[in-house]
């Protein structure tokens, strides 16, 4: 994994977390690696793995099973598109339209290309 | 823990501390950054009794350890960055090592040397300085000391080694140990190292976790360099500038970044942080 985006680590992992959710990689009910697994595997500290985790679970996206680990919730999809799809309206979208605007793309040449 | 209380140390003629004080809380993975002859790599020497603070404590575990008793030193094992080449083999070294070590662990020194690709059969004498190093690093964390100082521990590794000194390091850190890497290659340990210590001649500049950081600070990344940015720099494809954060909106913390902010920000920082 490439950290290269201008986003907080922690996020960049939930990132990773909601893209294999999303792909279905990720199902309800799958165990997660442990904190410590996947802070090996990604060379990262800990204490960051566990912010992830903190903030998947605060968004019900995951859940803990306290002494087993950490585990997919039932509707993780559903939040996940929910939240991606929020973040990419108002953060991601908006650079969209910016660079639109810039190489003077107008709004039906920019719908030809999206329904290619 | 490790506490450092109101330590004065110098050098004959050339004092390097003067009334510092710091702890090392256990179970994390420290980053000790600060610019060339700041006394980086003299705190680690205090730390691991091998030089004794003109004025103040350094206590670990509650015992000064240039008293060098024992039951101190074997809690503590530290890679010098300009380390001696032991005699003989890895392997060899270790058994040597693991009679002043009661937690050394040479089944798992074998493993860690198969995980960093070295052959502790071999003698220290033939192998590079990346070889030795990597030796050195599989001894340190076999040895399962409660501190670990590594000064410089990623200098002469290459890049494949540089991944797996991370996932080792990773790997054998828990709550029961305190990790303390010195470095200027802040980029081989961006997300290992948590929390950040920055030493200036005299003083700790900043000791704070990533998330205290990021807290206070907000790293933007932008096309203009903000007109009230504490630092900004010209960073390929635009500037990265930071600026207080009131608002605690999160952004993701370049350590080099930081560095500099800090240098440039001395008073303001510890204010902020303080």
């Amino acid at each position: 994994m490439e950290f290269n985006a201008h986003k907080p680590i922690y996020l960049q992992i939930c990132d990773q977390l909601y893209g294999q959710i999303l792909s279905g990689e990720l199902k309800a009910d799958d165990r997660l690696l442990s904190v410590r697994e996947l802070g090996i595997e990604l060379g990262v500290n800990p204490n960051t793995i566990m912010r992830s985790y903190e903030t998947m679970t605060a968004a019900n996206i995951i859940y803990n099973k306290r002494g087993i680990g950490y585990f997919v919730s039932e509707n993780a999809k559903n939040l996940v598109l929910n939240e991606m799809k929020n973040e990419f309206i108002n953060a991601e979208l908006p650079q969209v339209i910016k660079k639109m605007r810039l190489l003077e793309i107008t709004p039906e040449e920019f719908l030809q290309y999206a329904k290619a | 823990m490790i506490e450092i209380k109101n330590l004065d140390f110098g050098y004959k003629k050339q004092p390097v501390f003067n009334n510092i004080s710091l702890n090392f809380e256990q179970g994390n993975i420290y980053g000790l950054l600060g610019e060339n002859g700041v006394g980086k790599t003299t705190l680690l020497k205090l730390i691991s009794g091998l030089q004794k603070p003109t004025a103040g404590e350094c206590l670990v575990d509650e015992v000064a350890p240039f008293n060098r008793w024992p039951e101190t030193l074997q809690k503590i094992y530290f890679i010098s960055e300009d380390f001696a080449i032991p005699e003989g083999t890895p392997i060899n070294n270790i058994k040597g090592l693991a009679p002043f070590y009661p937690n050394c662990n040479i089944a798992q020194f074998k493993e860690l040397c198969e995980e960093m690709e070295v052959n502790p059969e071999r003698k220290f004498g033939e192998m590079s300085f990346g070889q030795q190093k990597k030796c050195l690093i599989a001894t340190a964390l076999a040895l399962n000391t409660d501190y670990l100082l590594l000064d410089e521990p990623t200098n002469g590794l290459d890049i494949p080694s540089k991944t797996l000194f991370r996932q080792v390091i990773a790997k054998h850190a828990n709550e029961n140990r305190t990790i303390i890497i010195s470095t200027h290659q802040v980029k081989d340990v961006e997300n290992l190292i948590d929390p950040i210590i920055i030493l200036n001649h005299d003083e700790v500049l900043l000791k704070a976790t990533f998330r205290e950081i990021a807290e206070k600070l907000y790293f933007d990344y932008g096309t203009d360099a903000l007109p009230d940015a504490l630092y900004s720099e010209m960073i390929p494809g635009g500037y990265v500038s930071v600026i207080r954060n009131p608002e605690r909106f999160d952004s993701k913390i370049s350590i080099e970044v930081l560095f500099n902010t800090v240098m440039k920000n001395k008073e303001t920082i510890k204010q902020l942080f303080g």
